[in-house]
């Protein structure tokens, strides 16, 4: 049997068990479609929340990112666990006892304000469209390899599966689908990464490998992989190169981002009990530990492979991989399949019929390569995003092994598209057109507009996921700043404050959101449509600030204007008060209250 | 209902762990991880220093010990404040 249809077989299978599960738990009341009536176990919560949360990014993109970068992109790691943490503490167990269906409905009603309301929708819109793009980046990448087409088609198909999914069942379907997408997704990107552990360092656990030693050379793992890699004038794997504010600010709004975004906030209304959220944000960063203490193995033994691959006579001094061993070699396969999506590509500059890979900007090497008639680095592409779903066959492991990676890859990919896109389609259709425009339409109505929303958040995702603003880890970090800078503050001051206002929350969101996009967009272009930027990355408008980090000082600016604001308009009504004194306390919370 | 003394002992006790909670997790990873991590570069861990490790690994799992620790102790304290869900 072929690669292909070995492919076919895994991801068939699993598509057909989660579109079972679908129809079984299929959606009824408008209720049990938003928060699955309300009585979802808290570890079976935590497991749905982690592959609602383990995008394309996390899966697919992050492993990369810190395999071509190393230390640099631990901001990764952190960022998007230590979230939980401030979910956990912040926000989870007291949204939970207000007992609402949407994030927005708790903004509206403590801060007394329609306008409140209407513009938290607006800023998880925006957010969770941001989102999306980077998903939908990943659906490519994932559907290219797998279909063997290039990744724009790759791409259309993936958004027309993505949206026929969304659709078919509500947060019912979906909590249990997402179960079985936990499952599926946790096995595809933990059995390589042992697979690759025991083959480099002898340990089944890749986390440990990661610290181990390096078999062939008896050398520490992240030893060996510094010395090769400096070898070719890149830098060195675990040496702290970024620049540290911006690495802080970096980390920080990716924590903040996580506790502020809306599908992963609305998993914890679905818990019975205000004790429940809590362990509910527990057992979630456990399932999602699971990958992200793998993910830091994953790419430093990946960089180690495929560097080794390159060079495979012992390094930059030997002589380096042949096109001929490239087109012929079996374990060479996966450079071929990848070029077919556009997203691999070599080739032989100086016409020595070899391949060199190093870094040509490095002074060092120029000199090096002056002298061996090198004329620069001929791995001319390398998308990051491809690293871990190449990584099982850079490995030369089994069929079955990248058959599963590739279901793993699209059921990260399309349970975060699914969870987006409910969570964009119930603050159009529930918070907007039902709590704002029409507040008599009929349940049939809402389910109706609902639909709709998803339909033009996946068409306006896929246009701008043709040319994404990153790789998909990357555009989802804007998402992570957009939310840092508007819904975290006014949730986290609508609990922890008795001053803030319904002015000065409306104006905080507004300062917060409207600073960071336009910073943002400043960077990385108006809407993010190419070539409209003023500034870039590589030199920000602010000192070291990449538009990637700017959530932290939008969430600032957030907090800083809400409460100046407030200080100067009329102070919190007394029945405010009272709600956010028994928001503070669990007791009264109704378990699994039904509408 | 409880009244708004028992609240207010309740809530202090509340914020008094997440003061606590937020102040390891700040430390473990802009600290550990980041910020301290030179004067943690003589302390050798696997090929590398202890504070690649608190970056790649270590920060994470300070990370779900502080969360269980909050669930178990926030549980417990509702019950001693008479706050808990019935």
């Amino acid at each position: 049997m072929d690669q292909f249809t070995i492919n076919l077989l895994f991801v068939g299978a699993s598509f057909a068990l989660y579109i079972g599960i679908a129809i079984w738990a299929r959606a009824g009341s408008t209720s049990e479609f938003y928060a699955a009536g309300r009585g979802v176990h808290p570890v079976t919560n935590g497991m749905a929340t982690a592959a609602d949360w383990m995008s394309a990014a996390s899966f697919i993109s992050m492993a990369g990112l810190i395999a071509f970068t190393g230390y640099d992109n631990s901001s990764f790691l952190m960022g998007w666990t230590g979230g939980y943490v401030l979910l956990a503490l912040l926000l989870a167990p007291y949204l939970r006892k207000f007992g609402k269906f949407t994030v927005s409905e708790f903004i509206g009603d403590r801060f007394y304000s329609q306008t409140a309301r209407i513009v938290a929708v607006i800023c998880l819109i925006v957010a969770s469209t941001t989102y999306v793009i980077g998903q939908m980046t990943g659906v490519g990448v994932a559907f290219g390899r797998f279909l063997e087409v290039d990744n724009q088609t790759g791409l259309f198909i993936g958004a027309a599966v993505v949206f026929a999914y969304a659709v078919f069942g509500g947060m019912k379907g979906v909590t249990y689908t997402q179960v079985a997408q936990y499952v599926v997704l946790i096995m595809a990107y933990t059995i390589p990464a042992i697979f690759i552990s025991l083959q480099l360092t002898g340990t089944p656990i890749p986390a440990l490998g990661l610290f181990g030693e390096h078999a062939a050379s008896g050398e520490p793992l992240l030893a060996k992989l510094d010395a090769i890699v400096t070898e070719l004038g890149f830098n060195e794997y675990t040496a702290h190169h970024a620049d540290t504010f911006n690495m802080v600010l970096f980390t920080l709004s990716l924590m903040i981002g996580t506790a502020g975004l809306p599908h992963v906030i609305m998993r914890f209304f679905t818990v019975p009990k205000v004790s429940d959220a809590r362990w509910s944000a527990g057992w979630a960063l456990v399932f999602i530990a699971l990958l992200y203490l793998t993910a830091p193995a994953v790419g430093a033994m990946a960089r180690l492979n495929i560097t080794e691959m390159m060079w495979p006579n012992g390094g930059v001094n030997g002589e380096a991989v042949t096109v001929q061993q490239i087109e012929t070699e079996d374990r060479y396969d996966w450079m071929k399949t990848w070029q077919k999506t556009g997203l691999l590509n070599w080739e032989d500059k100086n016409g020595d019929g070899k391949i060199q890979y190093y870094n040509d900007k490095s002074e060092a090497m120029q000199a090096m390569a002056a002298e061996k008639g090198w004329t620069g680095n001929e791995l001319t592409k390398f998308n990051r995003d491809i690293l871990v779903l190449a990584n099982p066959e850079i490995a030369n492991l089994p069929g079955w092994v990248i058959g599963l990676v590739a279901a793993g890859g699209l059921a990260a990919a399309l349970s975060t598209a699914a969870g987006l896109l409910l969570a964009i389609s119930s603050a159009v259709s529930h918070d907007l057109i039902k709590g704002a425009i029409n507040p008599q339409i009929s349940e049939k109505g809402e389910l109706l507009s609902a639909r709709v929303a998803m339909a033009v958040a996946i068409v306006v995702a896929t246009y701008l996921g043709l040319n994404p603003p990153g790789f998909a880890a990357q555009t989802v970090a804007l998402a992570f700043g957009l939310a840092a800078a508007s819904i975290f503050p006014a949730l986290m001051m609508g609990i922890f404050s008795t001053k803030v206002n319904n002015t000065g929350a409306v104006a905080g969101m507004i300062a917060g959101i409207s600073v960071t996009l336009i910073y943002i967009f400043l960077h990385k272009g108006w809407f993010f449509v190419p070539g409209t930027n003023s500034f870039t990355d590589a030199d920000p408008l602010l000192g070291t600030v990449k538009s990637t980090s700017f959530g932290a000082i939008g969430a600032a600016i957030n907090f800083t204007v809400a409460y100046v604001v407030s200080g100067m308009t009329k102070p919190l009504p007394a029945e405010i008060k009272e709600l956010v004194q028994s928001v503070r306390v669990p007791r009264g919370a109704g378990s699994a209250q039904d509408h | 209902m409880a009244d708004n003394s028992t609240n207010d002992a309740y809530w202090s006790a509340n914020l008094r762990i997440i003061v606590i909670s937020l102040v390891i997790w700040a430390i473990v990873s802009f600290g550990f991880g980041i910020l301290l991590r030179p004067m943690l570069s003589g302390i050798a861990v696997g090929g590398t220093d202890l504070g690649f490790w608190f970056a790649q690994q270590g920060s994470i799992i300070i990370f779900l010990i502080l969360i269980f620790n909050y669930a178990f102790r926030m549980n417990k304290l509702d019950r001693e404040h008479g706050v808990d869900e019935e």
